[in-house]
C-alpha cells in the first residue's frame, strides 16, 4: 500500500487502497457540501440563541424569542375566539327566538353545530340525529324533557342520570326482576300499553289482557306516566300513546323494558363545552328537526 | 483534526468506540437533561392512582392493541384542543407503565374520553361498533362481555407498579382483587373499601349493566371512563404560569 501516490491521469492523490489494480481517488469534499455544512452549523448557532435549547441543570436556556408551545396554543385559541366573536357575542346576547329568526346567524349555527354535533353527539344520537335503541331520536316530535329551546339547552347542560348535581333524573324500575309485578301482570300491562297506540288490540283476542292491564297500569305506572299515559316532562317519563319508542314498541321490547327497567344516561356537557357551544347545539338540533319530515 | 479518521479507521475497536461516543451525543443532550429539568413533569398533587379494576382494563386495552389505532395524547395544536379538550400534560401519564400515547389515529384520540359517553354506549360500542356508529371500521370485541375478569393476579400487578414508583399502599395491594370486584358491584360489601382507598370521586358502577359477574367489559369500560380524569391539572387555568415557575 503506497500512501500519497498520485494518479498520473487526473493528478489527484489516491487513497492508497488497491483492488485488482483499481485505485480509488482521494478527491476533495465538493464545495456545495462544505457550504451546506457551514450553513446548517450557522443556523444551529442562531437557533440556540433564539429558541429554548440548552439544558442548564434544573432549567434550560429559554431563547431570546421566548417561544413556548403552551403559550402559543393558548394564543391561537384566543385568536380563533376573537375571529368568531363577531357572531358569537350576538349568540350569547340574543335569545333563542331572535337567533332562529336571523338567517345570517343561523348559517353560522348550522356550520359550527354540524362540527360540534359530529364530534360530541353523533356517536349516540346518530350522524343524522335519528337516534337508535336507547338513544333518543332528536328529529321526531317526541321530547322526554321538553322540546323548547330552554329545555333542550338544560338537558345538554346537566345531562340525564349523569354525575352533575342538577342532573335530570329518571328511572324506570325493574318491575319483574325486582319482583314487584309477576309475569302475568306484566304481560297484561304490556298489552294495555300497546293498545294505547294500536287501538285494534283492545278489541282483539287480547281484549281481556288489556282490561286487566289497565288496572295494573293505574296502580303502578300512572304515578310517572300519568293516568292518561301521556307521560311527564318533569320526570322524563315517555308518552306511551304516541308512535315513538325509545327502546322499541313491539311486545318483546316493551316486556323487557317493564321486566328489567330502564335507566338511560346522557353525560353532562357543562364542563366539556362552553355555554355558547351548548347554545349552538341546541339551535342546531332544533333546526334539524324543522328540516325533517 | 480532519485527518483523524485516516488513523482511526485502521483500528476496528477504536472506530467502534468512536462511533458509539458520537452516536450517543444526540441522546445525551436531548434526553438526559429532561430528568433534571423541573418543568418536564408538572405537579399534580391531587392525582390518584388507577384502581385495580381500571388497571385490569388498561391491561386489556394493551392486550387487544387498542393503542395501535387510538392515541392518548392531545397535542398542543388549536384544532386538537378545540376537538378533544385541554392538551395532555406529562404528569397525566406519570402512573402509566408503559405510557400509551400512541402515534397513529385510525380512531379518535382517547386521552379525555372519560365521562364523554355513557357506560351503555361503551358497552354497546365495544360489543359491535356498527350498532351505534354505522360507518365505524373498528373491530367488534364481543367476547369481552362473555369473559369473566381474572382478578386473582391483580395484587401482583399493583406490586409490580409500586416497584416502578406508583404510590400503591400495602393495603391497596392486599385488597386489589376484592376492590376490583367491589368497584363493579355497587351493592356488595367489597364496594365500601374502594372509595376509602381511592377517593370519593371513584366511579362505583356495574359498568357493563350486569352487576352479577365482573367481566372484561366492566374493566375496560371502567378504564375508558377514567381516561383524562385522574387529575384536574390540565383544566387549571394557572397551569401556564405554574409550568414556567
Amino acid at each position: 500500500m503506497r500512501v500519497n501516490e498520485r494518479d498520473s491521469y487526473t493528478g489527484h492523490a489516491t487513497t492508497g487502497h488497491e483492488w485488482n489494480d483499481i485505485k480509488e481517488l482521494n478527491t476533495r469534499v465538493p464545495k456545495p457540501v462544505w457550504l451546506f455544512l457551514v450553513a446548517t452549523f450557522l443556523f444551529a448557532v442562531i437557533y440556540w440563541v433564539l429558541m429554548p435549547a440548552w439544558p442548564l441543570g434544573r432549567t434550560y436556556s429559554k431563547g431570546l424569542l421566548g417561544a413556548d408551545v403552551h403559550r402559543d396554543v393558548a394564543a391561537s385559541l384566543r385568536d380563533a375566539a376573537a375571529q368568531r366573536s363577531a357572531w358569537t357575542t350576538r349568540l350569547e346576547r340574543e335569545d333563542f327566538a331572535a337567533i332562529q329568526a336571523d338567517k345570517e346567524l343561523m348559517k353560522y349555527v348550522r356550520a359550527t353545530g354540524h362540527a360540534l354535533f359530529g364530534s360530541d353527539c353523533a356517536v349516540c344520537h346518530g350522524k343524522n340525529a335519528t337516534g337508535g335503541p336507547g338513544f333518543p331520536d332528536l328529529v321526531d316530535n317526541a321530547w322526554l324533557w321538553g322540546g323548547a329551546p330552554e329545555a333542550v339547552f338544560e338537558t345538554i347542560r346537566v345531562g340525564v342520570n349523569s354525575d352533575h348535581p342538577d342532573s335530570r333524573s329518571s328511572q324506570m324500575p325493574a318491575w319483574g326482576r325486582d319482583q314487584m309485578l309477576d309475569r302475568e301482570a306484566i304481560l297484561n300491562v304490556v298489552a294495555y300499553v300497546r293498545s294505547l297506540s294500536h287501538p285494534e288490540i283492545a278489541s282483539g283476542p287480547d281484549a281481556q289482557k288489556v282490561v286487566a292491564g289497565q288496572k295494573v297500569f293505574a296502580t303502578n305506572c300512572s304515578a310517572c306516566h300519568g293516568e292518561d299515559a301521556k307521560g311527564s316532562k318533569d320526570t322524563g317519563a315517555p308518552d306511551l300513546t304516541d308512535s315513538f319508542w325509545l327502546y322499541g314498541g313491539d311486545e318483546e321490547s316493551i316486556y323487557r323494558t317493564v321486566w328489567d327497567g330502564r335507566q338511560g344516561h346522557m353525560p353532562t356537557w357543562e364542563k366539556r363545552l362552553t355555554e355558547t357551544d351548548r347554545k349552538i347545539l341546541t339551535l342546531y338540533v332544533l333546526d334539524l328537526k324543522q328540516g325533517a319530515p | 483534526m480532519f485527518q483523524t479518521h485516516y488513523k482511526l479507521e485502521r483500528y476496528t475497536i477504536g472506530l467502534m468506540l468512536a462511533i458509539i461516543v458520537v452516536a450517543s451525543i444526540g441522546g445525551t443532550v436531548e434526553i438526559a437533561p429532561l430528568f433534571t429539568i423541573d418543568e418536564t413533569v408538572e405537579k399534580a398533587p391531587d392525582m390518584r392512582v388507577y384502581t385495580p379494576l381500571e388497571l385490569a382494563g388498561r391491561n386489556i386495552y394493551i392486550r387487544e392493541g387498542c393503542y395501535a389505532c387510538h392515541s392518548q395524547m392531545i397535542r398542543t395544536l388549536r384544532d386538537e384542543v378545540e376537538r378533544y379538550g385541554p392538551y395532555s400534560l406529562a404528569v397525566e401519564s406519570q402512573y402509566d407503565h408503559p405510557m400509551l400515547w400512541g402515534s397513529k389515529r385510525t380512531g379518535p384520540d382517547l386521552a379525555r374520553v372519560g365521562g364523554k359517553y355513557s357506560d351503555e354506549w361503551h358497552s354497546m360500542h365495544l360489543n359491535n361498533p356498527r350498532d351505534v356508529v354505522p360507518e365505524s371500521v373498528m373491530p367488534a370485541y364481543r367476547f369481552l362481555k362473555q369473559t369473566e375478569l381474572r382478578m386473582d393476579d391483580l395484587p401482583e400487578h399493583l406490586a409490580a407498579l409500586k416497584e416502578l414508583g406508583v404510590p400503591y399502599t400495602d393495603e391497596m395491594i392486599k385488597n386489589a382483587a376484592s376492590d376490583a370486584y367491589g368497584q363493579a358491584t355497587p351493592d356488595s360489601t367489597q364496594a365500601q373499601g374502594v372509595k376509602a382507598r381511592y377517593g370519593g370521586a371513584t366511579d362505583i358502577r356495574a359498568f357493563d349493566a350486569d352487576p352479577g359477574v365482573v367481566t372484561e367489559m366492566d374493566a375496560l369500560v371502567a378504564y375508558l371512563q377514567i381516561l383524562g380524569r385522574l387529575t384536574d391539572a390540565a383544566y387549571r387555568p394557572d397551569q401556564e404560569t405554574e409550568a414556567t415557575q
